[in-house]
């Protein structure tokens, strides 16, 4: 132990601030490498545009996964999130259609707050009953993401909900389509939920309560954090995140179907594990899993950008796109 | 002359007690369907239902069951379920061929009458009534309208699943253009979802300078592709054409949209076609059995009434 201290010292601060860069900047060394990679494969791939479309693409993933990322690091898990997201954009959808509060926009900043009252409430009872029915999460948001997905489905009547009013969709459709210097709406929103997702868990006690219980659960009961408060907040955490995600979803087609938020659970899992977060908790990083998210589109983007893969493979190449992303982020962090 | 008149009433009086009497006559029908996982199959509950309080209403003794299953193991329970409650006929969309031919053939040994509607089993003598959509002939027409309507033009296609369905509207759309001035520049699958249609249309936006039109064989993935084209303000693509008949779709095809101005049929009603013809069977002494295959109808600006259908989910 003191051996090691000493070596800290005399390494210098210098090389031990490199030492951690290296570890949180592999996803981004990843990503780069991606970016190389999708040059080569078609050039209009570094272009504005392409890049500006795949980033804002991305959004409803990097949200969800910031969400996602609490949830983890606490030592849980939430297969729930898509059917979540499709329960949330049709009770969303009704809400606007019904026309309850005069004037288009205070209706949408109602349809806004509803959302979001919707997924804290549906993350919150994934979170009662994983901690006090004393459920593992796996089977609780296995349950309720057939329960949200048929809840929606019996909404929609088996078809889609569609945002009735086309006055209330064009005044909507910028929070997708928009731009504010420059950057797409959506991913100023990325941005912001970003920093608040890196604030809270870095930069409060909540945050590091967290990754205490997502560490050791037992070490952190005896050093008096409410294991189950701080649990179960991070799934309302996440329902708050799927919420976001759905408020930039539905103006984009202005409706909910049943196939909406298909696998977005895995997708957004996906974007934390290659983040660099464990799946076995007690590790967080905000910013790799947003970068996650972006690899993931990004993958798929150079796939039907590229000529040469036939469709019945693309699968099977991103497959081992994201495969070797993971290694050389790997080899990056043994090295650090 | 008297006794012919008595004869006549006398046959005339026979015969309308032998209608009133079929009228009566006690048919359960089951009806086992796909529960609504997306748009399409939505249409199917829809038009099951619809079609089944119709028929009821003109066959008092006639009583309907629908059953709708998630996946085809469920349905195989349901299958099961339906036939200990005793029916004379069994209406089904099978979720796969491969799970249920079984099922359905153990159905089929209790003497039930069966309808196979859209997937057709893996073996084809269990069923006395097949009544399916046609998929190569909804890649055909889309096919031969480009052709006929463009003569050279550069075309993107997003395709769906990779299944049978899929692989042969495809073959009938290639079929169609073959030796044509239509080039396919690219195909990808959707997923017949809207989402992943939105994004793969957004990779050809950006992929290729020109495209002239676009054959997406599915409504629901239209819904996207337009959505794509209208964002990024593109005006070189002249015409999305879908598939299937939603409502949506078909309500632009018959408000003239120029981007929509063709729709090709591929109908969720196709279970009420099956119900009514199974219903026959029992109450008209229609022959029925055989195979019973709906035309890709081309739905444009003057037919588009006839299949419309507001209060449908699809």
């Amino acid at each position: 132990m003191s051996d090691t201290q000493a070596n800290t010292d005399t390494r210098g601060l210098g090389r031990k601030l490199a030492d951690i860069d290296k570890t949180a900047v592999a996803p981004f060394l990843a990503l780069a490498a991606l970016f190389v990679l999708g040059a080569l494969v078609n050039p209009s791939f570094i272009g504005i545009d392409n890049i500006l479309n795949v980033l804002t693409r991305s959004s409803f993933i990097a949200i969800i996964a910031v969400g996602a990322t609490f949830v983890i690091s606490a030592g849980g898990l939430d297969l729930s999130v898509g059917s979540m997201a499709a329960l949330v954009a049709g009770i969303m959808i009704l809400f606007l259609n019904s026309a309850a509060i005069d004037g288009n926009f205070a209706m949408l900043a109602a349809g806004v707050v509803i959302a979001i009252g919707v997924g804290a409430g549906a993350g919150l009872v994934n979170g009662a009953v994983t901690t006090l029915g004393r459920i593992e999460p796996f089977i609780v948001t296995l349950g309720t993401m057939a329960i949200y997905r048929s809840v929606t489905v019996w909404l929609a009547n088996g078809g889609s909900i569609a945002m009735k009013s086309s006055e209330m969709r064009n005044l909507f459709r910028p929070v997708y389509t928009g731009t504010v210097l420059g950057l797409p709406i959506p991913v100023w929103i990325i941005i912001a939920v970003g920093l608040l997702g890196a604030f809270i868990l870095y930069k409060t006690s909540f945050g590091r309560h967290v990754i205490a219980v997502g560490s050791n659960e037992d070490v952190a009961r005896y050093s008096g954090i409410h294991v189950n408060r701080v649990r179960a907040m991070t799934y309302v955490i996440q329902g708050i995140c799927v919420a976001i995600a759905v408020v930039v979803y539905v103006p984009r087609l202005g409706a909910a179907t049943t196939t909406t938020g298909m696998l977005w659970e895995l997708q957004a899992i996906t974007a934390v594990v290659i983040g660099g977060t464990a799946l076995k908790g007690g590790v967080g990083r905000i910013w790799g899993t947003i970068c996650g998210a972006f690899m993931l589109e990004i993958v798929g983007n150079i796939m039907v950008l590229s000529n040469f893969v036939s469709e019945y493979l693309i699968g099977a190449v991103q497959g081992v796109i994201i495969i070797i992303a993971m290694l050389v982020q790997r080899t990056l962090q043994r090295k650090g | 002359m008297r006794k012919l008149i008595v004869g006549l009433a006398g046959a005339l009086l026979a015969s309308s007690m032998v209608l009133a009497h079929a009228a009566d006559k006690k048919v359960n029908i089951a009806v086992s369907i796909p529960a609504a996982d997306h748009g399409w199959t939505g249409g199917v509950v829809y038009h099951a239902e619809r079609a089944a309080k119709i028929l009821e209403a003109n066959h008092p003794g006639l009583k309907i069951t629908i059953k709708t299953s998630p996946d085809g193991a469920s349905q195989a329970n349901a299958l099961e379920d339906l036939t200990t409650q005793g029916i004379d006929a069994l209406v089904t969309l099978p979720h796969n061929s491969d799970e249920l031919t079984d099922p359905i053939r153990q159905v089929k040994a209790k003497g039930v009458f069966v309808t196979v509607v859209d997937r057709a089993l893996s073996d084809q003598s269990i069923q006395d009534l097949y009544v399916a959509g046609n998929n190569p002939e909804l890649g055909r027409v889309a096919g031969k309208y480009l052709k006929d309507k463009l003569g050279t033009a550069d075309v993107v296609v997003i395709r769906g699943l990779p299944i049978v369905i899929d692989e042969e509207r495809q073959k009938g759309f290639d079929e169609a253009i073959a030796g044509s001035g239509i080039k396919v520049l690219d195909k990808q699958f959707g997923n017949w979802s809207r989402d992943d249609a939105f994004k793969v249309m957004q990779d050809y936006l950006t992929k290729f300078p020109k495209i002239d039109a676009v054959w997406c064989q599915d409504d629901d993935m239209a819904v996207g592709v337009l959505e794509a084209i209208s964002q990024a303000k593109r005006t070189d693509i002249k015409m999305v054409i879908g598939g299937a008949g939603m409502k949506d779709m078909i309500k632009r095809v018959s408000d003239g949209d120029a981007m929509t101005p063709i729709n090709v049929l591929y109908p969720p009603s196709m279970i009420a076609t099956a119900l009514e013809l199974t219903v026959a069977n029992f109450y008209d002494q229609v022959p029925v059995r055989g195979k019973y295959i709906l035309d890709a109808t081309l739905v444009t600006k003057d037919n588009a009434k006839e299949f419309y259908f507001p209060d449908s989910p699809f």
